[in-house]
């Protein structure tokens, strides 16, 4: 066994290792963690791999704003661990075994089944660098690079729509009997409750925020 | 060298190991990092493959994938943090007001 298997199986026990903390984790935290693990090592393959740059996006992008937003998102909500109520209990081992049969059939069909077991070449000269990469993503790539951006943007404006605060401006004179009530309101606790919002006569100018049920 | 397959097994293994995370915790947010482990074992087969056929098309494609999974990440997070606002909770077996 030559030195770059063995490099290659120490990165992929670390990285499938990392997985499976990941999942089994109770702590949202600590499977974020695992993650940012599994994230460091995949792109030290991708290194392996003749491609550098795309390494190196890996680490900025997936495990540095990316898990950034997780961790940003857990710890905002306060929602790193769930109660301990299984509502469906008998689904949990008949997923992990089906999930451990589809391992099975897939690593045969394509690992061993098709036959791929030459070695890979080797990388040559500047193969898979920013400056190969950047010819190919400006050059041929143009136009998908272009659209990637309207994506961003869409997801962005997406991003804060979803997020933004409901606020009701109050109306001038008449349907003040609609605003009373909230619209996010789902539980039964809370529909008995009375509307949160109270206009009065003069708060014409001011925002109400509508606070949702615990 | 190592062998493609060596790499197209673990991009397999740590798929299934993403198909597992999505069919087994509640936890929204853990399901979502499942979803980035899926994306990511995609990435590592067509990195493979563009070092096997000496293209670097693969490459390219890999990041048009990481924009995609951070947009959708973006949206994805925004949607939990609604999600969370209405009902209190990020378990998914509780989003079910759409049952039938």
């Amino acid at each position: 066994m030559s030195g770059a298997v063995i490099f290659f199986l120490v990165l992929a026990v670390g990285a499938v290792a990392a997985a499976v903390g990941m999942l089994f984790s109770r702590n949202a935290v600590y499977s974020a963690i695992f993650l940012v693990f599994n994230f460091t090592t995949v792109a030290v393959l991708y290194l392996t791999l003749g491609a550098p740059f795309i390494a190196l996006a890996q680490i900025t992008v997936y495990a540095g704003a990316i898990m950034v937003l997780f961790l940003f998102v857990i710890m905002l909500l306060g929602a790193e661990k769930l109660s301990a109520h299984e509502p469906l209990a008998w689904q949990r081992p008949l997923s992990i075994g089906l999930g451990v049969l589809l391992l099975g059939e897939v690593v045969y069909l394509v690992a061993i089944q098709s036959g791929m077991t030459a070695p890979l070449p080797m990388m040559q000269g500047q193969f898979g660098g920013p400056v190969e990469v950047g010819l190919a993503l400006f050059d041929r790539y143009l136009l998908p690079f272009e659209i990637t951006s309207i994506l961003l943007l869409v997801a962005l404006v997406g991003a804060v729509v979803l997020t933004k605060v409901e606020r009701i401006r109050p109306p001038r004179k008449e349907a003040r009997t609609e605003i009373g009530e909230p619209r996010t309101v789902m539980s039964a606790s809370a529909e008995q409750r009375e509307p949160v919002t109270e206009i009065g006569p003069t708060s014409g100018e001011t925002d109400v925020e509508i606070t949702p049920p615990k | 060298m190592v062998p493609l397959s060596y790499y197209l097994a673990l991009s397999v293994i740590l798929f299934t190991l993403g198909v597992i995370g999505v069919l087994v915790r509640r936890n929204a947010i853990v399901i979502f990092m499942s979803l980035e482990l899926m994306f990511n074992a995609a990435n590592l087969a067509f990195i493979a493959f563009a070092l096997h056929y000496q293209t670097l098309s693969g490459q390219i494609f890999v990041f048009f994938v990481m924009t995609v999974a951070a947009a959708e990440v973006a949206v994805g997070l925004a949607l939990i943090v609604a999600i969370f606002r209405t009902k209190g909770s990020i378990d998914v077996d509780q989003v079910s007001s759409l049952k039938g």
